[in-house]
């Protein structure tokens, strides 16, 4: 099939205001949808759900948060792992406070909190700005960071200072979350709350608070006299941003890694969700599940793939390595494509779309 | 009622009963700034002259420090390892000049400060890679530096213990500094790069070369990261765990502003005896471990009200 | 001419502004009446940019009053400004550059559209047609200046001139009563120029719109305004009709200088 807008024409605003204006793109997603609602459960074995498709979605939509804040708004920010532990260690609370309450529920809940905590750390961005704000982030990231080892309270006091995901079922009885939940369960239950969040994300920004957000990312002081205000606009790019990081962050709890410690959420895992965002693109949805896919993916291809094709180097040499070739990586992005993968994405398409031609 | 004491007059109390104590602390406190300042240093002088907000400044003090006893471990003499260290610090400045300056002139600050934290994850790996990432012992003696301690009595009957490895630190700090002031001030080297900081267009057309003035800052702000590890690295372990304390730096910048040399050099002091007087003081009714975010609450509450820094100019927005 | 006399809707009233110890604008007092088209002029670094953003709420004036539509305004905040319905162009192209010129103009819809988050997050129903219905009002303005094959182009890819325009679609998106132009045909051609002339007179005669120019092509001011204020170093040394100005000798003084000491300030 080729990949044409020929002979689509649009007569409406709205049509031509639709996520995916071609027909082509369209039946793609719904593809790719069916792809990962049916057959990835099919086909998948447990190492690929639980070592690769369900870390790569929570992460996609972390990266998705962290966008929204740093790609759509502008606001560089280095505290992603704050913000996700602030909502896993909120859902931890919910469910041993409430344990009867469905858990699904209180995972969207939990956001909220992880919400308020970004409201509060986005407001010195009313006073400061660029690199001086990067640098207050990382505030939130230690202060956040201390609190989960320090607070007893947040843990219920455990001996081992780390929090576990409890069986939780739905009404049908379901196990969804603890030791029991199949990897299947948790995928589908994961992919389905990521879709909805990634479609809330995109009408958001392609409508009037999404075009605050970019106005107030592009020029201030332009926006400020086109009627935005940089207290709502700012504030609430932290909050949904830390939503979205909340939620991802108790879905990392609850639905992959099943019992973290508070190291879980350092400032690594904040660079990590940077490095997506910057390898997925600045300011691109899409672009957030290519950046995630690529860095969850490149250090388990080298500790599992090179080994296959005969290259050995030992499994300590694997994370220096990695992390040597995730920094060059990343500089090279900024050097090449400061947009990133999403960018390569776009330009692939417009290939396509007048191949065999070379150009329209 | 007893919580406002416990946070207003428990303290000052204490501090008044042990002033030898307190002495101590504020000397700990002070040398730890010294070397804050020092990480901000290195990080002021490439702000600077290329507008790069160097985050693996820190990770470059990890990895001078590494790289020095790495060598050594592998049986190269001290000092030769220390000019082997200068000469790959030098290569280093050469390599981010070339690959990662040089594409990237003209890009906006928050792409810089990405791609330094590129450059820190790849040097974090090198140096794990090259050098295995188990903690390791700084060669303080072997460098001549010294090691043992002094009392010194305080008051009626107490005693502060300094460190001659920290006095040496303050001295050759304060040495770097005023041997930096110089080269600022007095060399033609020196002049060129204000003049790049003030502005990199005027300055290329009257002749200066923007590449060689960065590989010069980078160098320098190397060396610095070398006297920094080697100071740190004699006080505790060189692993890249000093990497959360080089993190702990940044805060010293705000207070004291991307580009101004006082400024890191008072705001690493603030920090570092700041820092210390609260982890002491007031760190137990937290339940201690303050001083990983202290720093920062300090820096963030004084930029709400002055947002251009201890020694920044106001700016007025132009439209 | 009758348009001048007309009811004053911005009263600037002994405005002086100072960054420390520089004075800006000094002691200026002019009004802006409803619909002529009324230009500020002055060598450089007269005051008149920054006569622009204490009008639009950007700089508070030490002293002085503002008077618009006949509310005195204290320390406005510059979306206040823009919410009682004054608009501006700029300088120096202040375009949000990563976005579509669609979505520029699009930006200028801002104030007039209402519903909330949650029906943002569906968009559904009334956020949708709400979204609809104002991009029929910015295709309006993109067929008004001409600039449909330039829709959905990123504003960063596009010449200068075309920038300039996309500009003033994004004020006139506004809705303003008041709208503020600064220096909206610097560094431009004459056919440039003149596409640009023709646009503001348009937008004056059929919008109604008031207008407040900044220029330097004085063959332009003359041509578009209907009353000139003149400022030089911060204070206002001629205000009248085109034709009066001209021949006004401080302005001239101005404009072709004259020895210092005799300038008595």
């Amino acid at each position: 099939m080729l990949y044409r807008e020929a002979g689509q024409f649009k007569s409406t605003y709205a049509a031509d205001q639709a996520i995916f204006p071609l027909r082509q793109d369209r039946i793609g997603l719904f593809a790719i949808l069916g792809l990962a609602f049916i057959a990835v459960p099919l086909l998948a074995d447990d190492f690929i759900l639980d070592a690769i498709a369900i870390p790569f979605l929570i992460l996609a939509l972390a990266t998705i948060g962290l966008n929204i804040l740093t790609g759509y708004a502008g606001q560089l920010s280095l505290g992603t792992g704050g913000f996700m532990g602030a909502g896993a260690y909120a859902c931890y609370k919910l469910t041993t406070s409430f344990p009867e309450a469905n858990i699904i529920l209180l995972i969207l809940l939990s956001g909220v909190f992880s919400a308020a905590i970004g409201i509060v750390f986005g407001l010195p961005s009313l006073r400061i700005k660029g690199l001086y704000l990067a640098v207050t982030t990382l505030a939130a990231q230690f202060f956040l960071e201390w609190c989960f080892i320090r607070i007893g309270w947040l843990y219920n006091y455990n001996v081992s200072g780390a929090i576990d995901s409890p069986e939780r079922n739905t009404i049908g009885g379901l196990v969804l979350t603890g030791p029991n939940a199949s990897s299947v369960t948790r995928y589908i239950v994961v992919l389905a709350i990521v879709a909805l969040i990634t479609l809330l994300a995109k009408n958001l920004v392609r409508g009037r608070i999404g075009r605050s957000w970019m106005m107030i990312r592009d020029m201030d002081i332009a926006a400020e006299l086109m009627g935005v205000r940089p207290l709502i606009a700012k504030l609430s790019a932290f909050a949904v941003s830390s939503y979205i990081c909340g939620v991802a962050g108790a879905m990392f709890v609850f639905f992959y890694l099943g019992s973290v410690e508070p190291a879980a959420f350092s400032i690594t895992l904040s660079f990590q969700i940077l490095f997506m965002v910057i390898v997925g693109g600045l300011g691109s949805l899409i672009g957030c599940y290519f950046g995630a896919a690529f860095i969850w993916i490149l250090p388990i291809f080298l500790r599992n793939g090179l080994p296959m094709i005969g290259i050995d180097i030992g499994a300590e040499n694997v994370v220096h390595l990695t992390s040597m070739i995730v920094g060059v990586l990343i500089i090279l992005f900024l050097i090449w494509e400061p947009h990133g993968l999403a960018r390569l994405w776009q330009i692939g398409k417009e290939k396509l779309r007048v191949w065999p031609f070379p150009y329209a | 009622m007893s919580l406002l004491y416990d946070i207003l007059v428990a303290p000052f109390v204490q501090m008044a009963d042990a002033p030898d104590f307190l002495a101590q602390v504020l000397w700990e406190g002070f040398v730890s700034g010294i070397l804050y300042a020092l990480i901000a240093l290195g990080f002021v002088l490439i702000f600077k002259a290329s507008g790069v907000f160097n985050f693996a400044q820190g990770i470059m003090v990890v990895f001078a420090a590494l790289t020095l006893v790495g060598l050594y471990q592998k049986g190269v003499p001290a000092l030769l390892a220390l000019v082997l260290t200068i000469a790959v610090m030098g290569l280093l400045a050469l390599a981010v000049e070339r690959f990662i300056m040089r594409p990237l002139v003209n890009q906006p600050h928050v792409i810089l400060l990405m791609a330094t934290i590129g450059l820190t994850y790849f040097l974090v790996g090198l140096g794990e890679l090259v050098f295995g990432g188990e903690p390791k012992q700084m060669i303080t003696t072997e460098l001549g530096l010294p090691t043992g301690s002094t009392e010194i009595p305080f008051g009626e009957r107490g005693v502060v213990i300094l460190q001659h490895i920290d006095i040496a630190a303050a001295v050759i700090a304060i040495l770097m500094v005023a041997g930096l002031g110089l080269f600022f001030n007095r060399t033609r080297i020196g002049r060129a790069l204000r003049a790049v900081a003030d502005d990199h267009q005027a300055a290329l057309s009257v002749g200066i070369s923007l590449n060689q003035i960065w590989a010069i800052v980078w160098f320098a702000a190397g060396i610095v990261a070398l006297a920094t590890g080697i100071m740190w690295g004699a006080r505790s372990d060189v692993s890249f765990a000093l990497e959360i304390i080089a993190l702990r730096a940044l805060p010293v910048l705000i207070l004291g502003g991307f580009t101004s040399v006082p400024g890191a050099i008072v705001g690493g002091l603030i920090v570092g005896i700041g820092e210390k007087l609260g982890e002491i003081y007031w760190g137990p009714l937290l339940g201690g471990g303050i001083e990983s975010w202290l720093a920062y609450m300090i820096a963030l509450v004084f930029l709400l009200f002055r947002p251009q820094g201890l020694f920044g100019e106001r700016i007025i927005e132009r439209v | 001419m009758t348009r001048a006399t007309g009811e004053i809707m911005l009263d600037v009233h002994n405005v002086s502004l100072r960054f420390g110890g520089v004075k800006a604008v000094t002691d200026i007092s002019f009004d802006i009446r409803k619909g002529e088209i009324r230009a500020i002029i002055g060598p450089n670094g007269a005051g008149k940019t920054s006569m622009l953003n204490v009008i639009n709420g950007v700089y508070h004036p030490q002293q002085g009053t503002i008077t618009f539509k006949g509310r005195v305004r204290k320390a406005m905040q510059p979306h206040q400004a823009a919410k009682s319905g004054i608009a501006r162009t700029f300088q120096n192209v202040a375009l949000f550059k990563g976005m579509s010129t669609l979505d520029n103009i699009m930006s200028g819809r801002f104030l007039k559209m209402h519903r909330n988050f949650f029906w943002q997050l569906i968009h559904l129903g009334p956020a949708r047609q709400e979204e609809i219905a104002h991009r029929r009002k910015v295709e309006e303005i993109i067929d008004f200046l001409e600039i449909q094959h330039v829709r959905k182009v990123p504003v960063g890819k596009l010449p200068y001139g075309l920038q300039k325009r996309v500009e003033l679609g994004r004020a006139l998106a506004m809705e303003p009563e008041l709208l503020l132009l600064d220096e909206p045909m610097a560094g431009m051609n004459l056919e440039e120029k003149e596409d640009m002339s023709r646009f503001i007179l348009d937008v004056n005669h059929e919008f109604g719109t008031t207008i407040a120019l900044i220029e330097h092509d004085m063959g332009v001011v003359m041509d578009l305004s209907d009353r000139v204020v003149v400022l030089d170093y911060g204070r206002k040394i001629a205000d009248g009709t085109p034709d009066e100005v001209k021949s006004n000798q401080n302005v001239i003084d101005a404009y072709l200088g004259v020895a210092h000491q005799e300038k008595s300030r």
